[in-house]
């Protein structure tokens, strides 16, 4: 498979805050690419450098193969973006709104088509209505329309679930999940709900305070080979001490607070047995399971954990 | 770069406050007609004050279409300004608070483009308000208050101007007016790309607008001398130029001439090149801008 995107070490510093430090990735044909972070983590930041909102401060973009801001224009052609919340102008109607931006994405804005699209995300029969009449659900199904109004190969989702009800949230993964099997679209969408990314996204990536912590596959991400095992004893320091100096010492994740290693989960009785034979006191230990708990271990304040040994 | 200054003139001209101008304009002038039409004659006596004495004109004759049509831009050419600020301060501003300024920049066009085509769209916008005002304060003032030569005061004397020698006056004095409101809208404009939100551009215009002014008019030498020369302002009310007539050696005015032409000119030149170097300076920073919003 190819590269569509391709990140190389991109950076933007705005006056005192580093939004966006170092950060590498690369999405490929056909992915659902899941940009995961907590809010301020830097995922609207990159998005933006991704559609050439915001200039790098250092790092270079690729889409398609070419330098996005060498070949910006070219490239934005087929690429059709929601970015955050999906603001269109109230005082016109749906259509008008998606002619408009068809329009600027360099195509006649034909009515069959538009009503197509407009079909697509279930607004066809609101088509001559103001959009300032619409619910959120609505705007953000509209926001869609405006971004496929092209037919563009790459679709960028900046927390498309954003304000929606259950069964918005359901719609919005459905239409990803269609994007990227029907259509063959590749699509790179950013959210805070892991739960949400988790259903849609084959390939994930989950940055905090503008740096990669970890990407890979969901597969990858949850292999029970690499659970995050948390420890808790009665002394945290002592217990840190032995596992350093023992086998344990590689699979040994820093951390501020608890004991954190990242492991096997079948090697869990093992654990155990070495921490009793050193003679610590352990009071609790917790395997985490799904993505989220993956996610928050690695992204929680104060709880930020880099490996120790690679 | 055609599409695009199709698309903006579509969202101003389908944006409700748009026509607040032209509805301002119309009951503006619609007033001083129906003002003009009920107690003329006794505020032209009124107004033409000591020169009554040296008037070998009739007051009915006055007060004619042209002479209304005068002195309802020389009231409001002073007020469009803000018109213009209300469109054109919200172009970018306006956008950007809405949201839709970062869809708008991340399609495949260029920001130089985006920038050009909503201050050219802004033009068309200026151009329709001051068709508007030439319709309703000239045409209609023609129809009711009929055609004859217009009386012009000028400081301590008065000139008398043909009545078959107005009408290119007022064509010429729209073009001026019309340059004049596109430096306006691109001060506005160039405060907009500096914004997120419409009220700062718009108020900021008027202010600018209100000191430059002051400063302009007040008679202190050291602002006579180095300021009032760079000030836009000085150079907005050049329009009167083309109704100061020109006159020969026995004070006899001259049929289809000016005063002092080579002012008006100017007055133009300067005027084209605030404009040309504000837009540059909003194109500059829209490039450089992150879009945020």
């Amino acid at each position: 498979m190819s590269s569509i995107i391709e990140v190389n070490n991109l950076s933007k510093q705005f006056k005192e805050i580093k939004a966006v430090d170092g950060l590498s990735f690369s999405v490929e044909t056909g992915d659902v690419y899941g940009f995961l972070g907590q809010n301020g983590a830097g995922k609207s930041t990159t998005i933006r450098m991704l559609l050439t909102l915001v200039k790098p401060t250092t790092g270079e973009i690729h889409i398609f193969g070419k330098n996005l801001f060498a070949h910006r224009k070219e490239i934005l052609k087929e690429v059709g973006a929601v970015i955050e919340k999906p603001d269109l102008y109230k005082y016109l109607s749906a259509f008008d709104n998606l002619a408009i931006f068809a329009k600027l994405s360099g195509i006649r804005p034909e009515r069959d088509v538009l009503m197509k699209k407009l079909e697509l995300v279930g607004l066809a029969n609101r088509a001559k209505s103001k959009v300032k009449t619409f619910s959120q659900g609505m705007k953000q199904r509209l926001g869609i329309a405006v971004a496929l109004v092209h037919n563009p190969k790459l679709i960028i989702l900046d927390e498309p679930t954003n304000g929606l009800d259950p069964q918005g949230i359901a719609d919005m993964r459905n239409l990803v999940l269609h994007l990227s099997k029907d259509l063959g679209k590749t699509v790179l969408v950013s959210s805070h709900l892991l739960s949400e990314i988790e259903l849609v996204a084959n390939r994930i990536i989950i940055i905090d305070r503008g740096k990669k912590v970890v990407e890979g596959t969901a597969a990858e991400l949850l292999d029970p080979s690499k659970t995050i095992v948390q420890v808790e004893t009665l002394d945290n320091v002592a217990a840190k001490i032995n596992l350093l100096s023992s086998p344990w010492a590689a699979a040994l994740l820093q951390s501020e607070g608890p004991i954190r290693l990242q492991m096997n989960k079948a090697d869990i009785p093992t654990l155990t047995n070495d921490l009793v034979g050193f003679g610590t006191a352990v009071l609790s230990i917790h395997p985490r399971h799904s993505l989220e708990d993956y996610f928050l271990s690695l992204t929680t304040p104060n709880q930020h954990v880099e490996p120790i040994a690679n | 770069m055609w599409n695009l200054l199709q698309i903006e003139l579509f969202k101003i001209f389908r944006k409700p406050r748009t026509y607040l101008a032209f509805a301002i304009i119309a009951a503006f002038i619609l007033l001083i007609q129906l003002g003009l039409l009920v107690n003329g004659k006794d505020w032209m006596k009124f107004m033409m004050g000591s020169l009554d004495e040296s008037m070998d004109i009739e007051y009915s004759k006055l007060i004619n279409g042209y002479a209304v049509c005068y002195f309802v831009l020389n009231l409001l050419l002073v007020h469009v300004p803000i018109l213009v600020a209300l469109v054109a301060g919200d172009i970018v501003s306006g956008e950007a608070s809405m949201g839709t300024l970062r869809l708008l920049a991340a399609k495949p066009v260029s920001r130089t483009q985006i920038i050009l085509a909503k201050y050219f769209a802004t033009a068309a916008y200026v151009f329709a308000l001051l068709l508007w005002i030439a319709i309703i304060s000239l045409v209609i003032s023609l129809a009711v208050f009929g055609v004859n030569d217009l009386v012009v005061a000028k400081e301590k004397y008065y000139l008398q101007i043909e009545s078959t020698d107005v009408l290119w006056r007022y064509f010429s004095a729209f073009g001026f007016a019309f340059i004049a409101m596109m430096v306006v809208a691109a001060i506005s404009l160039l405060l907009s790309t500096l914004s997120e939100n419409s009220i700062g551009p718009i108020v900021a215009t008027v202010g600018i607008i209100i000191v430059c002014t002051l400063v302009s008019e007040m008679e202190i030498p050291i602002y006579q001398k180095y300021i009032k020369p760079y000030l836009f302002t000085t150079y907005m009310l050049g329009w009167k130029g083309f109704f100061y007539i020109g006159a020969d050696a026995d004070n006899q005015t001259i049929k289809g001439s000016v005063e002092n032409l080579p002012a008006i000119l100017k007055s133009i030149a300067a005027l084209l090149g605030y404009m040309v170097l504000l837009v540059s300076a909003s194109v500059f920073v829209f490039r450089k801008k992150d879009i945020l919003s």
